[in-house]
């Protein structure tokens, strides 16, 4: 392929401005002394300030970072788990179970959301005709208890729809490293004595370590990001963080909000920094270790 | 390590949480409040036919703005030697974990009678636009939203492509233009069909963007669909009705596209 020329250097360029103008904009006005987002009005750090003393924004912040956290790491597992289970699995029963991982992949949002809302409200309703009728049965009057079962839409309903969205992403990343497993490292291991849980975690599980970060990875960007999904099945009583910014944006959106995403944004960019950097130089240890390794 | 026996708490979970709520929305789509069968929610849909009609011309024009944005740009990057080719899906990835609405909020600044962009037509001479609260708006938020998601599938695929089958081409006397058109073009169609698919199928259903760009003008489905369930017109079943019919139209499209597509053209997700 040829080199880029100047015009399609000049769209890169073109093309990036139009991705990052927008997280631009909330950059500067974060530092913007001046309530309103057009007008500015000099340079302050009081939103910066004023955020931490915003018991909303903190308290979804905190709603958004434990429910993606949490629901990484069960889908990590669970999705691991999965991903192995698969593989000995018969060739009908593996591709029903692809079939159905797709479905929250391709489906929009809006219906994952909605579905599982409708499962939720179902399951209350059911629930509630339950205790209903266990309170009927003269066995448990006599006995003078009163059932109340509840269930209503919260961080639980919040935190297994986020399982339930995260788990394919990591099934997807983790089973085409379990096809490039060589089975017959397992199996020496087990020969040389190893018990099937030590060869497990000793030889199969760092093969499959890269596929399960890169999984965990974007099931975590793929939590904290989710507005649609969480809008349906989170209920009044929680909300993450898109959801507050969802109900500021129909009013005003308070300049805290552009200082917290400014601030998650340096985090981001500083992660993957450091992520960036590690890589390079364990790129150069490898490429030193070859050339030493050539000399000898 | 041979045992099918640790996927079964996945696929119990799959089955009550995925499947479950599938079979709901098309139970809730054929009854009414009182749980009698009824076809009554999709003969009262005619009156959103525009709204149909609608989201899926916006979501067709957004869909092939990305291609027409995305594919250059995916193809241009894949050329780029060291660095910038190492970070691109880094740098393109970068911008999703500022909250999507913040994201598609700052453009209302931008685009404003008296935002940004019309300060800098203003300099320079030119008359101002009126672009905030048009459909224009909403597909360009559309189509900034949901970019990557063309960019990225293309990106990876160009970048993997055998580079022998390329010089071989030039070999054989092909210019750069047929080198494209015979070569690179064909072997990347995968990616470009998956990446319609990441586009059209957020689009045709979002609510957000067309309520913050739109000014609230031009009702899109996912609207209508969020106000069946959430909004002021409060009724499940017509809103299971739109969310199903939408979802066989999608798949339908879906299905066609890819029957064209030849082979299949295994997903690329990210």
């Amino acid at each position: 392929m040829k080199k880029n020329g100047f015009v399609s250097r000049l769209f890169l360029v073109i093309m990036f401005l139009f991705l990052y103008a927008p997280i631009f904009v909330l950059i500067v006005f974060s530092f913007n002394d001046s309530k309103s987002n057009a007008v500015w009005g000099g340079f302050t750090l009081d939103w910066y300030l004023e955020l931490f003393q915003n018991r909303t924004v903190l308290d979804a912040l905190q709603t958004t970072l434990l429910v993606s956290i949490l629901a990484t790491v069960i889908a990590t597992i669970a999705g691991t788990a999965a991903a192995l289970g698969f593989s000995s699995m018969r060739r009908r029963a593996r591709t029903a179970c692809l079939t159905v991982n797709n479905i929250p992949l391709t489906n929009a949002d809006i219906i994952t959301g909605v579905s599982m809302m409708l499962l939720f409200v179902f399951a209350g309703q059911v629930l509630a005709d339950l205790s209903a009728w266990l309170n009927e049965l003269s066995v448990v009057e006599s006995a003078n208890l009163w059932f109340d079962f509840e269930f209503k839409l919260g961080f639980v309903t919040l935190l297994i729809a986020h399982i339930t969205f995260d788990i394919p992403y990591v099934i997807l990343s983790v089973l085409p490293k379990i096809r490039q497993l060589d089975p017959n490292l397992a199996e020496a291991a087990l020969d040389l004595g190893a018990t099937p849980m030590t060869a497990f975690r000793k030889v199969v599980l760092p093969e499959l370590m890269p596929g399960i970060i890169n999984g965990a990875l974007i099931a975590f960007t793929m939590s904290i990001d989710d507005f649609v999904i969480s809008y349906f099945t989170a209920g009044s009583q929680v909300s993450t963080l898109s959801m507050v910014v969802y109900s500021m944006v129909r009013r005003r959106v308070s300049p805290e909000i552009n200082a917290l995403s400014t601030l998650m944004f340096v985090a981001v960019l500083a992660l993957l920094i450091i992520i960036n950097l590690r890589q390079a130089r364990q790129e150069a240890a490898r490429a030193r270790d070859r050339r030493i390794a050539g000399r000898s | 390590m041979r045992s099918k026996g640790i996927a079964i708490p996945y696929v119990v979970w799959m089955a009550i949480f995925v499947v479950v709520p599938l079979i709901l929305v098309v139970v809730y789509a054929f009854t009414n409040r009182s749980g009698g069968f009824t076809l009554e929610n999709f003969a009262s849909m005619s009156q959103y036919a525009s709204v149909f009609g609608r989201s899926f011309l916006l979501a067709f024009v957004a869909t092939v703005v990305c291609i027409l944005l995305g594919y250059p740009m995916a193809y241009f990057l894949a050329r780029e030697r060291g660095r910038l080719r190492q970070m691109a899906t880094m740098l393109i990835m970068l911008p999703m974990w500022m909250n999507f609405l913040l994201r598609t909020y700052s453009w209302v600044f931008l685009l404003e009678r008296n935002g940004f962009f019309n300060t800098l037509l203003e300099t320079i001479g030119l008359p101002k636009l009126d672009i905030i609260d048009t459909q224009g708006a909403v597909v360009l938020g559309m189509v900034y939203n949901f970019l990557p998601f063309m960019v990225l599938p293309i990106f990876s695929v160009i970048e993997k492509m055998d580079h022998r089958l390329i010089e071989a081409a030039q070999d054989l006397g092909a210019n750069s233009a047929e080198v494209f058109r015979r070569v690179i073009f064909p072997l990347s169609l995968p990616g470009v069909l998956s990446g319609v698919t990441m586009v059209f199928i957020p689009s045709v259903s979002t609510f957000v963007i067309s309520r913050l760009l739109g000014g609230g003008k031009s009702l899109l489905l996912g609207d209508l669909i969020e106000m069946q369930f959430l909004g002021s017109a409060y009724n499940p079943h017509l809103g299971s009705a739109i969310s199903l019919v939408m979802m066989v139209i999608v798949l339908v499209s879906m299905g066609i596209m890819n029957r064209f597509g030849e082979g299949e053209g295994e997903a690329v997700v990210l």
